[in-house]
């Protein structure tokens, strides 16, 4: 066996190779036991991808268009890195925002650049976990890598996702089958609870589901809080969080007796009335919990690398997401500086969007605001934000056609093996020209006496 | 061929056995080399040190500037942040935030500020190698490098229970080749991993880790036996079982003595000296004079102080279950991060009060290690950033070194009792610049195994502090004059001038490729990440520097 | 008449993967744009499968054609729609000082829409 990296596995014809240990980034789970079969500039198989991972591998396929468009029109990339730069030195409040779907290589870079400038970055972040962000500075979070889940965890309790259908592999490869060091029979070692407002497909994947009443996951996590001090609860809870007094003694009796209990939790926590207030609940239940035995607590996180965005953002400026660098130092507010809010408000006047498409799913105001202001966009495909871009940046697939490192949901950072190339640029190398041509230009001008 | 000529200025390289003699030194491609023979050789340039301090640049030697710890601990003090002094962007250098954690950026533009060339990372879990390196390489201007956990390591804790060594050497070699680490570091050994299967710790050296059967005593001494046997440059570094609790002296000097014989650096020994009863906070007191006398007569071991000072601070460790024990003390925010096969992390906020008689304490306690250990080589400073406190407190520690009356106006404003608890108020040792040059740049390179950094002979990397000599020391090595790093002027009167990118220091000692397939068979069946992805590819390291090992027969 | 039901925008795995066929594909846009409601409600409402409603909130309002959840899935009262364009239009752009835009349990009205 080599001590060096190990070079690709070939077999059959030279137009058909094999990557095996490749990583998908759709979701946070970032599976890399991935075998793609490349067929020249395809990938006509992805052996151990789920449906989703099938997908993102099977339809990431050369298109034929132009390195870029500037308001719409075919351009080079140079002709288009110089306009990008252009518009974002121009700009007084120019706000970063995306790259959850790219390398820690090219995030690092759209940082930089955002620094130079003195603009604001954000990240998906902000729409999607940035309330258990904002409740782990409050209380702190007690948390695992997935192996610890997979070779420790008895209990597993899901609140408010639904990886059946978001993170098909978590239950089959981390969470609810795998046989563990300290959990040999796999499943049959374990027991699984699902906490949501509606009877999903996770569902039968667990021994018990709570139904807890819309809005109330924060009256649920508190009663669970006050059980696991051992206070009492008036029956009332039921009516409060559509949840038993008995079944919620059954299930901290259960969480009591484990030996290593993780709650994984998602958007239904995070995006609903309480948000931060809800995580934070979640996290102190968490906490509070080994006093008694061990227990966890893990936001599931949706993009391939937005955990690596986050940490990107923290080791550059100190501040996970939502930091305003326009007065030369990181300033950290969400609400204030987070995307959503600068761009409904109508505060920002220009944007650099990397990796995402705020076009389609932010908020009216939001993308009314976006599609009125000067942007710059990197997209592999034409997307609605490239679509309104001043210029637009076609760009390949990261996992697919370039290599870097992303960061799953537990923040174990993994290396991606490429499949085949593309002819179109990277984030990075696009994110590098537009840096050094916004350096030259900030260099050229004389220092200033301040 | 570029060359710098700093002339006239007055010269502490200990090293090389100079003590304050005036002198040029010439640095030619980053590098010193011998001045020239011709009397009226001239360089590129000349930097005039007239009536300057000129020391080489500063190490640290154990510090938490890099990787999945540090960077949670960023993320979870933002309330820290908004009463730090920010780094500002400049024309050259990024911006960044201060405080008890700083970010990437700031962390090199602060140490260069402080005339500090290289910093080494304490504590790296392996699978997230490949982060440590990641935000090493935004850290600017210093040389850097880690320190790899191995301490609650599965594989390794399997092999000493099998008594298999030579797989054990094997897994450690080819674990600093995947990582590109520096040494190995044990923390808590065994204690963590009790911890991460159950809550609890180990409380001595003897208690068993269930499930693996082995105790700590055995991780000490069979990593310690390795890491000689491969010939690293740096031995075991040892964070010891029961930091922090009252009568711990008692698991340091059995660790000393587990040892018997091998080499090890003891790590931040100022938390590991403690008197007292462990169930009784208000019998805290000092037993340094005992563990330095140990240390004075066993030259296979080295140690550096871990020195708490009073203010707000942040504990950011390995030691798991330490976190949760803060945070049950103090009742603050807490994250505990396991990593599977490998290690742990607490993280809590914290504060050292002055008027608090364990904090006064334990602030004395490390004043008295480096007073009492007798041979400055022997002891390197250190705050265990940002454990004991900010790396910025260097020059506050200077100054009270060097000053027994500083020390005895702060003993003033603590609690009586701390006087009576510990030596420190008779202790009238004061350090010469000469011997501060030792501890803060000669002997980290000495115990970091780098023979061209720490000293200004010719072959030493060009890395240069010049300070203005000033009655207040503080101020004075708070604030140097130049700092130059491989013979580029990096700050100048207090800016940071250029902004470069220092080299990553690792090793890569040799191994038995056979050992490989019954690591793979291990990794495969518990880790969650594909074998092939695990080891970090040489494209993380922008600038590598791999220190040559010395294969000992075993 | 308008009723006030609860909304849940949400992923789906028909979502995931058709949003990597592309956003502008008959299955995305089908997926992203079809609203589940629950069996109870279907029957209350008289409605059948493709019928369209409207559905509206202060913020904005959507005509889409729904179809009955499966089996228990939803609680009566409870709508789910995945998330995309559509649901986007129901989220407001105040997110109280977090960042995060009211995005699932939306307050929101339906009434069958005409014709």
């Amino acid at each position: 066996m080599s001590t060096s990296e190990a070079s690709l596995a070939t077999e059959g014809s030279p137009e058909i190779r094999v990557i095996e240990d490749a990583t998908c980034t759709f979701c946070g789970c970032v599976c890399d036991d991935m075998d793609l079969t490349v067929e020249g500039n395809r990938i006509t198989k992805a052996k151990n991808a789920c449906g989703l991972g099938k997908a993102w591998f099977l339809n990431h396929h050369i298109e034929d268009r132009p390195e870029a468009l500037i308001d719409g029109e075919p351009a080079g990339y140079e002709q288009a890195m110089d306009r990008a730069a252009e518009i974002l030195l121009a700009a007084r409040f120019p706000l970063t925002y995306g790259l959850s779907d790219t390398t820690s290589e090219a995030q690092r870079v759209a940082v930089a650049i955002t620094d130079w400038i003195g603009g604001i970055v954000d990240t998906t972040t902000s729409v999607c976990h940035g309330p258990s962000g904002i409740a782990f500075q409050g209380v702190g979070e007690v948390t695992c890598s997935l192996g610890e889940v997979k070779n420790r965890a008895d209990y597993v309790i899901f609140w408010g996702g639904n990886p059946a259908e978001s993170h098909p592999r978590h239950f089959t490869k981390y969470s609810l089958m795998p046989k563990g060091e300290f959990v040999p029979n796999g499943r049959k070692d374990r027991t699984a609870v699902l906490i949501d407002v509606r009877k999903t497909k996770s569902a039968k994947a667990a021994d018990h589901f709570l139904q807890v009443k819309p809005r109330r996951d924060f009256e649920l996590a508190w009663a669970l809080r006050a059980l696991a001090r051992g206070l009492e609860l008036d029956s009332s809870i039921e009516e409060t969080t559509g949840i038993s007094l008995e079944t919620l003694h059954e299930v901290m009796d259960g969480m009591k007796r484990a030996k290593f209990g993780v709650i994984l939790f998602g958007m239904g926590v995070t995006m609903t009335r309480g948000k931060h207030l809800n995580s934070e609940a979640i996290l102190a239940l968490a906490r509070d919990m080994n006093e008694h035995t061990r227990w966890n607590a893990k936001p599931m996180r949706g993009h391939g690398n937005v955990t690596g965005a986050d940490n990107v953002v923290s080791w550059s400026t100190g501040f996970p997401f939502g930091v305003h660098l326009g007065s030369g130092f990181p300033r950290f507010n969400p609400g204030e500086f987070t995307a959503s809010d600068v761009l409904a408000r109508g505060e920002a006047d220009a944007a650099l969007i990397i990796a995402s498409d705020p076009m389609s799913n932010f908020s009216q105001p939001a993308r009314d605001h976006l599609a009125s202001i000067p942007s710059v966009v990197l997209d592999p495909k034409l997307s609605d934000t490239a679509r309104t871009a001043s210029v637009a940046f076609t760009v390949s697939t990261y996992g697919i056609n370039t290599g870097g490192t992303v960061y799953r949901m537990d923040d174990v950072p993994i290396p991606l093996r490429p499949a085949f190339e593309s002819p179109y640029m990277s984030d990075l190398e696009i994110l590098r020209g537009i840096e050094s041509r916004i350096r030259q230009r900030q260099l050229a001008e004389p220092a200033s006496d301040a | 061929m570029s060359s710098l000529r700093i002339t006239g200025g007055t010269i502490y390289d200990p090293a090389n056995g100079v003590d304050g003699q005036v002198g040029d030194i010439w640095i030619v491609d980053g590098q010193v080399v011998e001045p020239p023979v011709e009397a009226d050789s001239s360089a590129d340039r000349t930097l005039d040190a007239s009536g300057l301090v000129v020391m080489p640049g500063g190490i640290d030697m154990h510090c938490h500037i890099a990787g999945p710890k540090v960077n949670t601990a960023r993320k979870m003090i933002p309330d820290d942040k908004r009463t730090a002094e920010p780094v500002r962007r400049t024309r050259l250098t990024r911006s960044g935030s201060g405080g008890s954690v700083p970010s990437t950026f700031a962390t090199g533009y602060l140490y260069a500020g402080l005339g500090y060339t290289t910093a080494m990372d304490a504590a790296v879990p392996p699978l997230a190698a490949r982060h440590a390196h990641e935000e090493l390489e935004d850290t600017p201007i210093i040389d850097k490098g880690f320190y790899v956990l191995m301490g609650n390591n599965h594989y390794v804790m399997k092999q000493l229970a099998a008594d298999e060594p030579g797989r054990l050497k094997a897994y450690i070699a080819w674990l600093l080749h995947s990582t590109k680490g520096y040494t190995a570091k044990l923390v808590n050994p065994g204690g963590v991993e009790v911890w991460k299967s159950g809550g609890g710790n180990v409380s001595g050296i003897d208690d068993t880790v269930e499930h693996f059967n082995v105790t700590p005593r055995q991780i000490i001494r069979g990593v310690a036996g390795a890491v000689e046997e491969l010939g690293l440059p740096h031995p075991v570094h040892i964070h010891c079982n029961n930091l922090g609790m009252p009568g711990n002296h008692a698991t340091t000097m059995e660790t000393m003595t587990s040892l018997e014989g091998h080499r090890a650096h003891l790590t931040h020994i100022q938390f590991h000296s403690y008197d007292g009863d462990p169930d009784d906070q208000s019998t805290f007191g000092s037993r340094v004079s005992e563990l330095a006398e140990y240390v004075n007569s066993h030259d296979n071991l080295t140690v550096d102080v871990g020195q708490v000072m009073f203010g707000n601070t942040t504990s950011l460790t390995g030691d798991g279950p330490l976190g949760y024990y803060l945070h049950q003390v103090t009742g603050r925010k807490w994250f505990s991060g396991d990593t599977e096969m490998e290690s742990g992390c607490g993280i809590v906020p914290i504060v050292y009060k002055q008027k608090s008689l364990v904090h006064a304490l334990q602030w004395a306690i490390g004043l008295e290690w480096y007073l009492l250990v007798d041979d400055p080589w022997r002891i390197a400073m250190s705050t265990d950033h940002p454990n004991g406190s900010s790396f910025l407190a260097y020059p506050e520690i200077i100054s009270l070194l060097m000053d027994r009356e500083l020390r005895r106006d702060v003993l003033a404003g603590a609690p009586r009792a701390v006087s009576e608890r510990c030596t420190l108020m008779d202790l009238d040792r004061e350090y010469s610049l000469y011997e501060i040059a030792i501890i803060t740049r000669a002997a980290p390179a000495r115990m970091l195994g780098l023979s061209h950094k720490g000293h200004l002979g010719p072959g030493a990397d060009g890395d240069v502090t010049l300070y203005s000599p000033d009655k207040d020391i503080q101020r004075m090595f708070e604030l140097p004059r130049y700092v130059i790093s491989r013979g580029e002027l990096i700050v100048d009167d207090a800016q940071v001038v250029r902004d470069t990118r220092g080299r990553t220091l690792y090793v890569a000692p040799d191994y038995d490729l056979e050992a490989v397939d019954d690591i793979q068979a291990w990794f495969e069946k518990t880790y969650s990440i594909q074998f092939r992805n695990y080891p970090v590819g040489d494209h993380y390291l922008e600038n590598p520097l791999l220190v040559p090992t010395r294969s000992v027969a075993s | 008449m308008a009723e006030l039901f609860i909304l849940i925008p949400g992923r789906t795995s028909r979502q995931g993967t058709t949003l990597n066929e592309g956003k502008s594909t008959e299955g995305y846009l089908e997926e992203i744009g079809t609203l589940q409601v629950a069996p109870e409600d279907m029957q209350r409402l008289e409605l059948k499968e493709g019928d369209l409603v409207r559905v509206f909130n202060d913020v904005g309002t959507i005509t889409v054609p729904c179809k009955a959840s499966r089996g228990d899935e939803l609680p009566p009262g409870m709508l789910f729609i995945s998330y995309g364009d559509k649901s986007s239009r129901l989220m407001g752009g105040d997110t109280q000082g977090c960042g995060m835009p009211d995005s699932k349990c939306l307050d929101v009205f339906l009434e069958v829409a005409a014709g």
